[in-house]
């Protein structure tokens, strides 16, 4: 027998016993992911009610809806012969007689299924005055008799004008960017370039313009209201502070549409506000704040101060008092202390409640329409318009599309300077 | 205004013979009330003088911080004067006064690096760049955080926050610096080690200090003198072994340090001495500390100045049983209980082996022990003087 030395022995000994322990740390770190993914299963469980509610009400409808803006085939749907027979033209002058033969046939296909009217709207909505044509066409074509339908499309001078096929071939392709373009005042001109709609045509981008300018004017409005309450009310003894917050929070326990209507009662020409006024001799003459401009702001930045104030609130409640103390006692004077100790630490805040009152406010719909006059109709009103009473859910999609990229963009930019995790919304 | 931190040990600023020098801040006939009825602080005379670590010692609402507050210039006096250097500072606010504070949160400014928050005060002085970055460095350096300088102050741990708060309060060289608990928030330990770094900068700097703590160890183990604070007054007055040895109040002897407390009524007065008649039988002689003949008293007596009598040994005797051993280490408490029921606690060597129930005889000197009268020494007064 040969003596082995101990090193020898040793070396399996710990090999072994190092793969043990590897496989130990192995089996505890499995067992920790297992309760983790375990744990994580069940708060998903518990979330999955309103996720699912979330998706039914809010996810879906709202992609399909936006998908309009892009996704249009009532055109197509309605002139399948004409798609056909249009798919070899040029695009330049007019097309050949199979064009307005197809057309005569789908024309006359849609009035026997009732579906004409459709095709007449959604034509109109990219060529202005084309319902009434299509119309007057549809309804030659069935008292036309043995005149022969080539003939009675081209008696009516419309389906002849240079803008009309280009427009239905246009139509005909179900994917379109026609509507977002026309939501940015923008239209494919005849050489297939983009180009600017005719001045007398543009409107949306004023009014996106005028949209961005009043949720503007109502932030700034509600921050500079808002910033010294904040400062009171986080500065005041507790029980003083909390009837403060009461009567911030006092608006929010109404409807918007109460808060509204009591603006339209004070703002009126023969309103409190003007009788207010003249009693002080502010004014000589009674102000138009009704339906206007000024009045519109005066009544959604009441509504929407306690959206920017809360955010700074709850921020400045975290800065202790000894901070400013601090500064105080180290030399810095009042506004000093204020513009390097103070301010910098509620910025997130003050960000936060901008950010909200000014994305809210990009979407107001019943303030603008009850107290704003005809040129104070903000964004939402034209959607409203398209949905409810033009029945254009393209153009609504459009819209929307282009006010939430809008939004998006300018959420990314906050977040972008500040940060999201310092933007303190609550 | 000079406010050159020059090497000068600390006390012998306080002993300096010149007037102006022992008055370097004084409070004058000081109130302070919040609400017209109730005072905070009542006619309060205090001295701090040039050099000096002051304490203000006392349990929570004894207007110890109220009177720092004033001092700073967050408070205004209702009534009463508050000088600095000779000068009223009534009318001058806190900006103004070029004192530098530390607070109990360290009041760092989050928003800030460390060497920001060092930098502010000189910065607001509109002192130049390179004189600052200087600055800033020797004071880190000073206590030991040049390394740390661009961190968050949430990056530091406690301890480093409340010393990067001393350098900012020390960094613009006030002659006098303020601290309102500002250890308060740390662990033991730290707190102990802190304690003496304060101490190390209080002598190398010959900054005063005027420090607030509830923390009798603390005020003991830091300070030149302490002022007792209770009921919106000092109590009293005087160095840690003034206070330790010869309490005035039976505040005072109650709150530094332990004290056994036995109630009675003096019997007669005799010279410095008296006789009290224990509630509930016996009789012990002690010091007589403003006491009169028929009156209710306190008498204070250290568990260390209690011995376990043998049988030649002069002065107070009382005979107990003993009711209970607590092993500390390096000594022992025993709890002995008095014919009367009253319980006294005895500091015995390590090795003192006693069961319970065991008579045993526990003695001490009339000179150890204090009689005070059982209502008063709560402050409100004006500030006395130590000794007898």
């Amino acid at each position: 027998m040969t003596a082995i030395p101990p090193s020898e022995l040793d070396r399996p000994a710990l090999a072994r016993g190092r793969s043990a322990a590897d496989a130990d740390l192995r089996s505890v770190s499995a067992a920790i992911r297992r309760a983790e993914f375990g744990d994580r299963l069940r708060s998903l469980a518990l979330a999955a009610p309103l996720l699912v509610l979330l998706a039914l009400s809010f996810g879906i409808p709202i992609v399909l809806l936006l998908s309009r803006a892009v996704y249009d085939p009532t055109i197509a749907n309605a002139l399948p012969q004409t798609s056909q027979a249009l798919s070899g033209w040029s695009g330049s002058g007019l097309p050949d007689d199979a064009a307005f033969l197809a057309l005569a046939a789908d024309l006359k296909d849609n009035q026997a299924k009732g579906t004409a009217y459709e095709l007449a709207k959604s034509l109109n909505a990219r060529l202005p005055g084309a319902r009434s044509q299509v119309l007057k066409t549809v309804r030659q074509l069935e008292g036309a008799g043995d005149r022969p339908p080539l003939e009675v499309v081209k008696s009516v001078p419309f389906w002849s004008q240079p803008g009309t096929w280009p427009a239905i071939a246009n139509g005909t392709h179900a994917v379109t960017s026609f509507y977002l373009l026309s939501a940015l005042d923008l239209r494919w001109n005849a050489d297939g370039s983009i180009e600017r709609v005719p001045p007398e045509q543009a409107i949306f981008l004023q009014v996106f313009m005028r949209t961005f300018f009043v949720a503007a004017a109502v932030t700034l409005a509600t921050l500079l209201l808002g910033f010294p309450l904040a400062y009171l009310i986080a500065s005041a003894p507790k029980g003083l502070a909390a009837i403060l917050i009461v009567a911030v929070l006092l608006p929010f326990w109404t409807s918007i549409l109460v808060r509204t209507a009591a603006w339209t009662v004070l703002l009126q020409k023969f309103g409190l506000v003007n009788d207010l006024l003249l009693w002080l001799g502010v004014v000589d003459d009674r102000l138009d704040l009704m339906y206007s401009r000024i009045g519109l702001i005066i009544a959604m930045t009441h509504i929407q101060l306690p959206f920017t104030l809360l955010p700074i609130y709850s921020v400045m409640r975290t800065i202790p008092p000894s901070q400013m103390k601090a500064a105080y006692s180290l030399g810095g004077r009042p506004f000093t202390a204020f513009r390097r100790i103070y301010l910098p630490q509620v910025f997130p805040g003050v960000m936060a409640g901008c950010l909200l009152t000014f994305i809210l406010c990009l979407g107001y719909y019943i303030t603008p329409a009850l107290i704003g006059g005809a040129s104070d109709q903000l964004i939402s009103n034209f959607i409203a318009n398209y949905v409810n009473v033009e029945l254009n859910w393209e153009m609504a999609a459009a819209l929307s599309f282009i006010l939430l990229v809008f939004t998006l963009a300018l959420f990314g930019i906050f977040a972008r300077i500040l940060g999201l995790d310092r933007l303190k919304l609550v | 205004m000079t406010a050159v931190a020059t090497a000068r040990p600390a006390g012998s600023a306080a002993s300096a013979p010149a007037a102006d020098l022992n008055r370097f801040v004084e409070f004058t006939d000081v109130e302070k009330s919040y609400d017209g009825r109730t005072f905070a602080v009542t006619r309060l005379n205090l001295s701090v003088a040039r050099g000096e670590f002051l304490t203000l010692l006392g349990p929570s609402g004894s207007g110890k911080t109220t009177t720092l507050n004033m001092l700073a210039g967050f408070e205004r006096p209702t009534r009463g004067i508050i000088t600095l250097e000779g000068r009223s500072v009534d009318r001058l606010p806190p900006y103004e006064r070029n004192i530098g504070m530390v607070f109990q949160n360290y009041a760092l400014f989050p928003h800030m690096t460390v060497e920001e928050n060092v930098a502010f005060p000189l910065s607001v002085r509109k002192i130049d760049k390179a004189d600052i970055t200087t600055r800033v460095g020797r004071a880190l350096d000073m206590v030991r955080l040049k390394q740390f300088g661009d961190r968050r102050p949430t990056q530091l741990s406690g301890g480093q926050q409340q010393r990067v708060a001393l350098a900012r309060a020390l960094v613009f060289e006030p002659s006098l610096v303020l601290m309102d608990e500002p250890l308060g928030a740390l662990d033991k330990k730290l707190r102990e080690h802190m304690q003496l770094e304060i101490k190390q900068l209080h002598t190398m700097l010959g900054v005063t200090i005027v420090y607030v703590t509830h923390d009798q160890s603390e005020a003991l183990t830091m300070s030149d003198r302490v002022a007792v604070f209770n009921n919106g007054g000092i109590a009293q007055l005087g160095s840690p072994d003034d206070l330790y040895n010869t309490p005035q109040n039976s505040f005072v002897a109650s709150f530094i340090g332990e004290n056994n407390t036995l109630a009675g009524k003096v019997e007669h007065v005799v010279g410095k001495e008296c006789r009290v008649a224990l509630d509930g039988g016996g009789a012990i002689t002690a010091l007589a500390i403003g006491v009169a003949e028929g009156a209710a008293c306190h008498v204070a007596i250290r568990p260390e100045r209690l011995g376990m009598a043998a049988a030649a040994q002069a002065g107070n005797r009382l005979t107990a049983t003993v009711d209970g051993r607590i092993y500390l280490g390096d000594h022992q408490r025993l709890l002995a209980r008095l014919e009367n029921g009253q319980v006294l606690t005895v500091k015995v060597g390590p090795e003192a082996t006693m069961a319970n129930g065991e008579p045993v005889m526990v003695s001490c000197a009339p000179g150890d022990c204090r009689a005070f009268p059982a209502d008063a020494g709560t402050g409100g007064s004006k500030s006395k003087t130590t000794g007898e």
